[in-house]
């Protein structure tokens, strides 16, 4: 694994790049296809509703899968990422529209630990709603 | 509606191996938006050490989810399906997924309880090699929430 970002290099509290991120319906479709979780809550408004959600909602793991790339992009390799968890706190709505969501991600270094390895803390909102809770992506830098 | 807490401890055999196919791994990056070349091209890939294209951090949920099924969608367990969402997922890697790889999933449930009449069941996943080499353990908490309450019970707000 080569990293461009080194141990050495990072600071606890260095502050990563932040994004954002749009969401559409249409990209919800196509990770159903690419995941296989075909869940209707994911492209179905009719069945979200009936299920008691206010619309079409993304998969968690899209979100978990886009906010990582905060990560992945800093570090060059994604294979340098070692651990990856998140809480999901709340729903990321999509709606059926031009806008359809963002996704605003920021991340921050947390804690050096041994090995090389060093943990960041990533937060991720949908307008004024916290998606993600514990968000913590520990990788190992060169 | 309270899950049999007797899937708590089972142990299910290895799954089906799965091939991990550049194709998939193109598919999933697409999917995500990522244009990291390391999920794309081999030679990219290569520079940094891998053996063929890397798959992305959260890859492993297209094996870890289907294996997860055995648990979840067994009638026998009593989830509502229709009213599950993720609560929380977790991966920890011994290496990264890479092309070419053939996978099987070993999970166990770990976990049942229930919260404000929410049934919540943490599942672990570990994916092995066909030969046995660990590459990533996946641990995933789904929540199927509770019902909505009948409206003439519902406090007006």
């Amino acid at each position: 694994m080569t990293t461009t970002v080194t141990y050495d290099g990072v600071e606890v509290g260095e502050q990563l790049p932040h994004r954002s991120f749009p969401i559409a319906r249409a990209d919800l479709v196509r990770y159903a296809g690419a995941s296989g979780d075909f869940n209707p809550i994911h492209w179905n408004a009719r069945f979200a509703v009936e299920v008691g959600l206010p619309d079409v909602i993304a998969h968690g793991m899209f979100t978990m899968a886009t906010a990582v790339r905060l990560v992945t992009d800093w570090i060059g390799d994604p294979g340098a990422v070692v651990d990856y968890s998140v809480r999901f706190t709340k729903a990321v709505v999509v709606p059926d529209d031009e806008g359809g969501a963002t996704l605003d991600v920021e991340g921050v270094v947390a804690e050096k630990l041994e090995d090389g390895l060093v943990r960041i803390d990533l937060t991720a909102r949908s307008g004024d709603d916290k998606v993600l809770g514990m968000a913590r992506a520990t990788v190992r830098l060169s | 509606m309270p899950l049999d807490q007797s899937f708590v401890g089972r142990r299910y055999p290895p799954t089906v191996p799965y091939q991990v196919g550049r194709e998939k791994i193109r598919e999933f990056a697409a999917a995500i938006g990522d244009a990291n070349p390391a999920y794309t091209d081999v030679e990219a890939a290569r520079a940094l050490g891998h053996p063929d294209l890397v798959a992305p951090p959260t890859f492993a949920i297209v094996l870890s989810m289907r294996a997860s099924h055995q648990v979840v969608k067994d009638p026998a367990l009593g989830l509502d399906y229709t009213r599950v969402v993720h609560g929380e997922q977790r991966f920890s890697y011994t290496r990264p997924i890479v092309a070419g790889d053939e996978l099987s999933v070993i999970v166990t449930v770990e976990k049942i309880r229930s919260m404000a009449g929410s049934d919540i069941i943490t599942t672990r996943g570990e994916i092995v090699t066909t030969s046995g080499e660990a590459v990533c353990s996946a641990y995933s908490t789904l929540v199927a929430r509770a019902p909505d309450p009948l409206p003439e019970t519902r406090v007006p707000s």
